[in-house]
């Protein structure tokens, strides 16, 4: 028997579906505009990550979503002077967890849509910077300040953004 | 079996995913003895390869399209200050004019020395200019995109300058495009000298975006506000180009007799637009310039200053301006035993007028004077002047009958020159060149002075320098 705890009714748990133009068009666009627009805002904000987090949420479907989140991160991994998979392995974890979450809990809320993405940024930073130090032998300093800063403003961008992308999933 | 297959499908799924990457990482993190040799990972330099190269086109489009309707309105709106803009250029290439005698002479006494030293001299040949075209996107790492890869001759480690100061090395080179690691990014370094006390230390960026100097002892005396230059030990960047300079030196915690020394970069890292990529440096010993000698700062200023022609009438009567430099000399050289002595040879720029420094042997385009033996002796120089137009000059009315400056269009053009005659001037302070040369040294002597012939040979101007 299943016992698992579920904060949603059942019509809440609902598999959206986005057209082939969506799913490939917005990962695109959101890494596009962060590499393209030279604003130091950008690099607080990070709007590939909030594309996999929402992609992974709406699907509600684990291995679409973490390969969503490889995919997205290890295109974001090319732009950088690192090696390729830091970002891939970080979205592959948070597509993962953000799908399995989405089965869970009611994500269109635009509060519970600001702390799961305040949260995901938090771990994706932690798993970011551990296989940083870990693995690649990197050299970063974790700053709280830094990443409190980013998780507030990519959770407020979250909110708004969320709210957009709402409008491109496809109805039945 | 099967049943725990279906059952943690996800999981697993996940766990084979995070496998795969974390092997494709692996291949990537080069040990010490492979990091030399530069050796990455052909299938992940593919990746790179894939995604920038599907990337830059559209980011140069739009690129240049925002840069369309930018400079268009800036064009317009200049216009408007155009005139005094202009104005104002011509009295800054006229002092840099003066300028660039005086460093002209700590250059060539430099390159004696390192010639006696066989010192290599290293400089850049070639640049590439290159546009920023995107960057990494994210804090972590300091990377930018320019518009030019390997089909424009770039390559990895070429040093990234602007003229404000180094920006970084090229890290990875695309057909089309190619990455440029700042020098303020984690990973990065350079070999630097503070400039007033001729200390070594290394540049390093930290992972704030902010650039420290290192290696340098506690018990050295650095201040606030000085210059920061590359010392070109790195083999990467030039050397003596602008890093930034010295903001706070504080201990370093981590090793404890060095100090840490933040810098503020001379190069605006956080607005790149333009850049040079240096795809070529030369090495070669300085050669010494054999003909011309130095001339002064005060010469120079000389030259400028309005005089009061003394009509000769023992000489015969030619129009003013009717001869060019090269023959007012051969005209003059047997009437006349003294002369000056050369001028420095200078190319002239055609576009900007200004004038750049050209190696000896190089001046087959320099107007008369810069063909003539050092010295002089026996020879009149009838254009003792480097041969440049200035603003000054061409304030000036050329029927004042005024022999003092001598100017000439673009290099190796007809210069209408005055034959030289014996002038006497009034010497005015130099309020024209402020900090060019000190009120002493302004007063030229009658024997200093342009169109003046001495009696006297003299092939080398007064040794002193004027005080900077």
């Amino acid at each position: 028997m299943n016992a698992g705890v579920s904060l949603t009714s059942r019509e809440e748990i609902e598999v959206h579906r986005f057209s082939w133009p969506v799913s490939i068009g917005i990962p695109i666009a959101a890494i596009f505009l962060q590499v393209f627009l030279r604003i130091r805002f950008f690099t607080v904000l990070d709007l590939p990550l909030l594309v996999t987090i929402f992609f992974a949420v709406a699907r509600r479907r684990p291995i679409p979503g973490m390969i969503t989140g490889a995919l997205i991160g290890t295109l974001q991994d090319a732009w950088t002077g690192h090696p390729i998979g830091l970002f891939g392995i970080a979205k592959t974890i948070v597509g993962y967890l953000g799908s399995s979450l989405g089965v869970k809990l009611d994500v269109d809320n635009p509060g519970s849509r600001f702390l799961m993405t305040f949260a995901f940024v938090l771990i994706h930073r932690v798993i970011y910077m551990a296989i940083s130090l870990q693995l690649v032998g990197g050299s970063e300093a974790w700053s709280w300040g830094h990443t409190m800063l980013s998780a507030l403003v990519n959770g407020l961008a979250a909110v708004v953004l969320f709210a957009l992308l709402d409008k491109l999933k496809l109805r039945n | 079996m099967e049943n725990f297959f279906v059952r943690y499908k996800n999981p697993l799924a996940l766990m084979a995913v995070l496998f795969i990457q974390v092997v494709a990482l692996a291949t990537q993190v080069k040990r010490p003895e492979n990091a030399r040799s530069g050796n990455t990972g052909s299938g992940t330099r593919l990746i790179r390869v894939w995604t920038v190269t599907a990337f830059t086109p559209v980011e140069k489009m739009f690129v240049s399209t925002g840069h369309f309707f930018r400079d268009g309105w800036h064009n317009y709106a200049d216009l408007r200050g155009v005139r005094k803009q202009n104005r104002e250029l011509l009295d800054e290439v006229a002092r840099l004019q003066m300028e660039q005698v005086r460093l002209k002479q700590d250059a060539e006494q430099a390159r004696r020395l390192q010639a006696l030293l066989e010192f290599k001299e290293r400089f850049i040949s070639r640049t590439v200019a290159a546009q920023v075209i995107g960057t990494s996107g994210t804090e972590q790492s300091r990377v930018v995109v320019i518009d030019k890869g390997s089909h424009d001759g770039i390559r990895q480690d070429m040093a990234v300058i602007t003229p404000d100061g180094i920006v970084g090395k090229v890290k990875e080179v695309f057909p089309l495009s190619s990455q440029v690691l700042l020098i303020n990014d984690h990973d990065s370094g350079a070999g630097v000298i503070l400039e007033r006390s001729r200390l070594q230390g290394i540049l390093k960026g930290t992972s704030q975006g902010e650039l420290q100097v290192t290696d340098i002892m506690s018990d050295e005396k650095i201040e606030a506000g000085d210059h920061v230059i590359t010392s070109g030990g790195d083999r990467i960047y030039p050397k003596g180009f602008s890093v930034g300079t010295v903001i706070n030196a504080t201990a370093d915690r981590d090793n404890d007799p060095f100090l840490v020394i933040k810098i503020k970069p001379a190069a605006d890292l956080r607005r790149l637009e333009e850049v040079m990529v240096v795809t070529k440096m030369a090495e070669e010993t300085p050669a010494v310039a054999a003909g011309p000698a130095p001339m002064r700062a005060a010469d120079i200023l000389a030259q400028r200053l309005p005089s009061v022609p003394k009509q000769d009438t023992n000489a015969p009567k030619s129009p003013v301006g009717s001869t060019t430099g090269a023959t007012a000399t051969g005209a003059t050289a047997a009437a006349t035993p003294a002369a000056k002595p050369s001028p420095t040879p200078v190319k002239i720029n055609p576009t900007t007028g200004t004038g750049t420094e050209q190696k000896p042997g190089n001046t087959s385009n320099a107007t008369g004077p810069a063909k003539q033996p050092a010295g002089g002796a026996g020879m009149a120089t009838a254009n003792p002047v480097p041969a440049k137009k200035t603003g000054v000059e061409d304030k000036k009315p050329a029927s004042s009958g005024q022999t003092g400056p001598v100017s000439a269009g673009a290099a190796g053009a007809p210069t209408p020159t005055p034959t030289p005659k014996p002038t006497p001037r009034k010497p005015r302070p130099p309020t024209a060149a402020p900090g060019s040369a000190p009120p002493g040294a302004s007063q030229p002597k009658a024997s200093d002075l342009p169109g003046t012939v001495s009696p006297e040979a003299t092939p080398t101007p007064t040794p002193e320098k004027p005080p900077r």
